[in-house]
C-alpha cells in the first residue's frame, strides 16, 4: 500500500506556507525534519498540564510526566527492537551520544596502543570524539577509504581489522552522500576479532529498519529531530552488558543510588546515564512522532522515499554540468551534486530565491570532501511528505541554475 | 567627480529596474561578478583571504597617488558580484574618503535580506578590511 501524500502533509503545519514568494519546498531533511502536529500539541499539553519533574514527585503530576517519559523510552525500543527498554538511553543527540561513548567505555576499554576504526564517509561527530580520545590515551585512528562512488572498500576494512582493534565507529548511512553501508557484515567481521562497533544511526534511524538485535550493533546512536521529533534530543543504544561496566557520563542528580561525601554508588542503567533534568517535553513529544512513524509504516516510508530518489535522479541526470556526488546503488533519500563552473553556495542561494530549501557546503563532512576534491555540494533530501511535484519544480530551477554556466 | 554616495545612489537604482524579485537581483549580481577584473595570482594566498567569509574571498590593495586601488576575488559567483561592487564604491579614493564613507548600499538594493545572516557577516568582514587597508594607508601618509 502506498502511502497518502497529501494527508501526511496535512499533518504539518510548517509546509503549508510561501517563502520569498514560492511554495515552501523542504528538502533538507537529512538536516533535520518537519513535526507533525501530533508532536506540538504534546509539547503544549505537557507545559498546560503535566509540567514537573520526573522519577522522584510524589505527586499526580510528576507521575504522570514520569509515565509518559518512560512510554517514549519503550516506543524507542520497538523502533529498534532492543532487548528491553533498559537499553535506551536519553541524550541531548547523536554527537552526544557518541561522545558519551568515547567519554566512557574508551576510557575504561581502550588503552594505548589499542586501534579504533572510523570511515572516509564519517560525520564530524563520528570523528572528533575518537581524535580528541586518542589524544588522551594514546590510541590509534585508522580510517577505513571510499571508492569515488562514495563506498567503503571492505577489503581495505577486513585489512585493517586485526586483534589491535577495539572499536569500530561507522555510519550507517552517509549525511553527504547518502550510502548506506554494509553494516551487518561489518560488524560480524568487527566481532570476529573481539571488536565492539557503534553505528552512526543519525541518517538510518528514519529512513531504514534498524533492528538492533539482528544488526547485533553494541551501540546505535541517533537524534529525535530527524524522526519528525524535537531538537535537543538524542538517543544511545547499548548493550545491557556494556552499559553496566561502563562509568558513568556526567555526574548529579538521578544518576546516583546513594550519595555520602565519602562514595557515591550508581544508579542502575539507564538512569546512570542520564544525570540531571532531562528534556522532558522533547522526550515526551517525541513519542507522537514515533507513532507517526509506526502509523505510516517504515516500509512504506522508505518506498516513498525510494521513488523520490529515484525519480530525482532520473530527470537530473540529462540536466546539463550537473554533476551528481555520492552514486553508491544503495543509498538513503539523499541527492547530493553540484553543477560545472558554480559554487555550491551560489546554487543554494539560488533555490532558495524560488522557495527550495536545501543543504549547501561540505556537511560537517570534511575529510569526505578532500577525498572526492570538491569544496562541498548541494544536498537534497527527502522526506515522507516531499512529492514528486515539487520535485519536479526543484528539478526546473537546477536546470535554469545550470544552463547559466553550461550552454 | 562623483562622491561615494553617488555611486551608491547610482547602484541603488540600478538595482530599482529588477523589483523585489530575488532570482533576478541574484542573477544580476552574478552577472556583475563576471566583470571583475583578474586577480593578481601572486596575491592568492591565505595571508590575503579574508577571516570570517564562508566562501573565500582574497583582498589585496596599493595605493597609488595617494589614493587606494583594490583588488579582490572569490570562488563563489554571488560573492564576486558583491566584491565588484564594492571596489566600484571605493576604489581610486583617498583613504579619508574610504573611513568616511557610510556604506549603506547593500541593504538599499535589498541583499541584506537575500544573503542571510551567515553571508551578510562575511560581508561586513570584507568591508572592515577594506577600510582597514585604507586607515594603514591614511596612517602611512601621516606619518
Amino acid at each position: 500500500m502506498s502511502i497518502q501524500v497529501n494527508a501526511i502533509r496535512s499533518l504539518f503545519p510548517i509546509l503549508h506556507q510561501e517563502v520569498n514568494g514560492h511554495p515552501l519546498i523542504y528538502f533538507d531533511n537529512a538536516a533535520t525534519t518537519q513535526k507533525p502536529v501530533a508532536v506540538l500539541d504534546a509539547i503544549q499539553q505537557y507545559y498546560e498540564k503535566d509540567n514537573s519533574n520526573i522519577h522522584r514527585g510524589a505527586h499526580t503530576l510528576a507521575d504522570r510526566a514520569t509515565r509518559q517519559y518512560e512510554e517514549t523510552r519503550e516506543s524507542v525500543r520497538s523502533l529498534l527492537n532492543a532487548r528491553e527498554a533498559a537499553e535506551v538511553i536519553f541524550t541531548k543527540g547523536t554527537t552526544e551520544s557518541i561522545n558519551l561513548v568515547a567519554k566512557t567505555f574508551g576510557s575504561k576499554f581502550i588503552q594505548k596502543g589499542d586501534e579504533i576504526l572510523i570511515s572516509t564517509l564519517e560525520h564530524h561527530s563520528n570523528i572528533v570524539p575518537w581524535q580528541m580520545l586518542s589524544e588522551q590515551n594514546g590510541a590509534i585512528l585508522k580510517v577505513i577509504p571510499i571508492t569515488d562512488s562514495g563506498e567503503l572498500i571492505l577489503e581495505e576494512f577486513e585489512k585493517l581489522l586485526s586483534s589491535k582493534t577495539k572499536l569500530v565507529c561507522i555510519v550507517h548511512a552517509s549525511n553527504a552522500l547518502g550510502t548506506i553501508n554494509p553494516v551487518k557484515s561489518i560488524i560480524a567481521a568487527a566481532h570476529a576479532v573481539g571488536a565492539k562497533v557503534l553505528l552512526d544511526g543519525a541518517q538510518s534511524a528514519s529512513h531504514l529498519e534498524v533492528d538492533v538485535q539482528e544488526l547485533d550493533c553494541d551501540f546505535l546512536a541517533f537524534s529525535a529531530h530527524k524522526l519528525y521529533g524535537p531538537t535537543g534530543l538524542g538517543v544511545l543504544y547499548g548493550k545491557r552488558e556494556l552499559l553496566e561496566e561502563m562509568p558513568p557520563f556526567l555526574g548529579g542528580g538521578e544518576m546516583i543510588r546513594e550519595v555520602t561525601f565519602e562514595k557515591t554508588t550508581y544508579n542502575t542503567i539507564p538512569f546512570k546515564f542520564e544525570a540531571g533534568t532531562p528534556s522532558i517535553a522533547e522526550v515526551i513529544a517525541f513519542k507522537p512522532a514515533l507513532d507517526f512513524i509506526f502509523t505510516t509504516g517504515k516500509k512504506q516510508i522508505l518506498a516513498h522515499e525510494n521513488d523520490l530518489l529515484d525519480y530525482a535522479t532520473g530527470i537530473l541526470r540529462d540536466v546539463k554540468g550537473l554533476i551528481p556526488v555520492g552514486t553508491a546503488p544503495e543509498k538513503v533519500a539523499v541527492f547530493s551534486f553540484n553543477v560545472q563552473g558554480m559554487h555550491p553556495f551560489d546554487v543554494g542561494q539560488l533555490l532558495d530565491a524560488k522557495g527550495i530549501a536545501v543543504r549547501t557546503g561540505h556537511h560537517c563532512t570534511q575529510p569526505l570532501m578532500r577525498r572526492l576534491g570538491l569544496e562541498g555540494t548541494v544536498r537534497a533530501s527527502f522526506a515522507v511528505y516531499n512529492t514528486r511535484a515539487e520535485v519536479d519544480v526543484f528539478a526546473q530551477a537546477v536546470s535554469k541554475i545550470a544552463s547559466l554556466k553550461n550552454k | 567627480m562623483s562622491t561615494i554616495a553617488d555611486i551608491q545612489n547610482e547602484i541603488v537604482s540600478e538595482f530599482e529596474i529588477l523589483g523585489d524579485d530575488r532570482e533576478s537581483t541574484i542573477f544580476y549580481i552574478m552577472e556583475l561578478g563576471g566583470s571583475l577584473e583578474p586577480y593578481p595570482e601572486d596575491f592568492r594566498k591565505d595571508e590575503y583571504i579574508i577571516q570570517g567569509c564562508q566562501s573565500k574571498v582574497w583582498l589585496v590593495a596599493e595605493e597609488q597617488e595617494g589614493k587606494v586601488i583594490y583588488k579582490a576575488d572569490s570562488n563563489t559567483d554571488i560573492t564576486k558580484g558583491l566584491i565588484s561592487l564594492l571596489i566600484r564604491v571605493l576604489n581610486d579614493r583617498s583613504p579619508k574618503e574610504i573611513l568616511e564613507a557610510n556604506l549603506d548600499f547593500i541593504p538599499r538594493i535589498g541583499m541584506g535580506n537575500i544573503l542571510g545572516s551567515q553571508r551578510s557577516n562575511g560581508l561586513a568582514a570584507m568591508m572592515n578590511q577594506m577600510k582597514r587597508y585604507a586607515l594603514a594607508f591614511q596612517t602611512k601618509q601621516n606619518a
